[in-house]
């Protein structure tokens, strides 16, 4: 396990999951690939395949209809992998609690490895939260 | 030299994997300046490589389970043997036999048929829409790209071993020169049938990432694709190589010819990778036309241009 997660910690690929999220925080995690930021500096690439991807990274809470897809997109990943809730909305329920189409949150549904607080969260938030993890990760390596 | 090691350790597997992953570094690298960025580390690709082989191989429910698993790996031979038999040429060019030209072209083929062949194993829609578009790609690029090989071996009296294309070179100057507007034509052409070959953008159509997914690789998790993407960046090294081979001479290794060998290799490299960063992707249909068009009437100039002795 050792050699696997460390080279997970250094190539990163990453996976944008959006479950039903209002479309701030996906602005937010496309804001963190610009050249701005440049997070290839990580070896973090967003893929177009839950098959390619070692992070999974969620933003919106979970919606009726997106409960099952996201357990089958989760499914999708090869494992070792991480999950990464953006926002507010995906830590709990947000704006939208009492909604009686988003009955729970995403850590109900998948086994989140990091929150990310905002709303919409800063780049710089999302990478300081994502290094972080990365940093615990190599540890446990 | 005994052929097992030359295939497995120097010019073949283990030389080519670790100069290609360098050269996918400095592709990287330097997408990454034109960008204004900074860009990955220096051994970014290993971490790659190695990561993928840790993970999970997801074989996909309803795929041809053999099929999909061995394709990557007919890819990665196929771009080996041609690393080797152009290495060899290039070291020793009284070796080889008569007609390895013929071989390396068809092999140059076989990543590619790989490709195809693995997108269509692996039940997917979208594997399936881009394997059938590497095909028509390739029924593009290969006719302008056998157009474009056939000048130097015009140029050199119908020599169809690498050997001899080198030793010819070495004689007489490299075929990519004033005297002969063929050569400056032929490899005009096949800088952009290698464009299409290594599958960059503009020509990146069959692995479109915003549009389907990455096309046949949609499938693939794991050490299969980890394979897949070492075949990709061996070839990065080895088509260029080719065609240094074919048109600028060769390499040499004494002295100061050294840097002068390597600066063919990198000028054909950032020359790729400059196309690919300053152009937008073609649909498959503006593709074909322009290479069965544009580019293979230029081919078929450079052919006449060549035996005009010209």
């Amino acid at each position: 396990m050792g050699i696997k997660l460390k080279a997970l910690t250094k190539s990163p690929w990453v996976y944008h999951l959006s479950t039903g999220s209002c479309n701030n925080c996906d602005i937010e995690i496309l804001d963190c690939l610009t050249p701005r930021y440049d997070l290839e500096r990580f070896g973090i690439v967003l893929v177009g395949s839950p098959r390619h991807a070692d992070a999974l990274l969620v933003t919106g809470n979970m919606t009726l209809k997106c409960i099952p897809r996201a357990k089958e997109v989760y499914e999708q990943m090869p494992k070792p992998g991480v999950v990464i809730a953006v926002g507010t909305c995906s830590l709990g329920h947000g704006l939208f609690s009492g909604s009686y189409v988003m009955p729970k949150t995403v850590d109900e549904v998948l086994p989140v490895d990091i929150y990310i607080p905002g709303c919409p969260p800063k780049p710089e938030a999302i990478i300081a939260g994502v290094a972080k993890l990365l940093k615990t990760l190599r540890q446990k390596a | 030299m005994n052929p097992i090691l030359a295939y497995l350790i120097f010019p073949g597997f283990l030389f080519t994997a670790v100069v290609g992953m360098l050269v996918s570094w400095i592709d990287r690298k330097v997408t990454a300046r034109v960008q204004w960025r900074v860009g990955p580390p220096l051994l970014q690709p290993l971490y790659d490589f190695i990561k993928l082989l840790g993970k999970e191989t997801i074989i996909p429910k309803g795929s041809s389970r053999i099929t999909f698993l061995l394709a990557p790996v007919f890819g990665l031979a196929a771009v080996t043997l041609v690393s080797t038999l152009i290495w060899m040429a290039i070291l020793f060019p009284e070796k080889g036999f008569t007609g390895d030209l013929i071989v390396v072209i068809y092999f140059l083929m076989i990543p590619s048929l790989a490709v195809i062949i693995g997108g269509f194993a692996s039940k997917n829609p979208i594997a399936s829409l881009g394997a059938s578009r590497e095909m028509k790609l390739m029924l593009a690029d290969e006719l302008p790209f056998i157009l474009a090989v056939i000048v130097p071996v015009i140029q050199s009296g119908g020599a169809i071993r690498l050997g001899e294309l080198v030793n010819h070179q070495n004689n007489y100057g490299m075929i990519f020169s004033w005297q002969y507007p063929s050569g400056i034509i032929a490899l005009v052409v096949a800088v952009i049938a290698m464009q299409a070959k290594l599958t960059l953008v503009p020509f990146d159509i069959p692995e479109a990432e915003t549009e389907i997914m990455s096309g046949p690789y949609v499938e693939y998790s794991g050490p299969p694709l980890a394979v897949f993407k070492l075949t990709r960046m061996m070839m990065l090294f080895t088509l260029p190589m080719t065609l240094v081979l074919l048109f600028l001479g060769g390499m040499h290794f004494q002295g100061w010819a050294i840097l002068w060998s390597i600066l063919k290799y990198v000028a054909l490299l950032v020359l790729i990778t400059l196309i690919r960063n300053t152009n937008p992707r073609v649909r498959i249909d503006q593709a074909m036309k322009f290479f069965w068009g544009p580019v293979t009437i230029l081919g078929i100039v450079a052919v006449v241009l060549a035996l005009l002795g010209r």
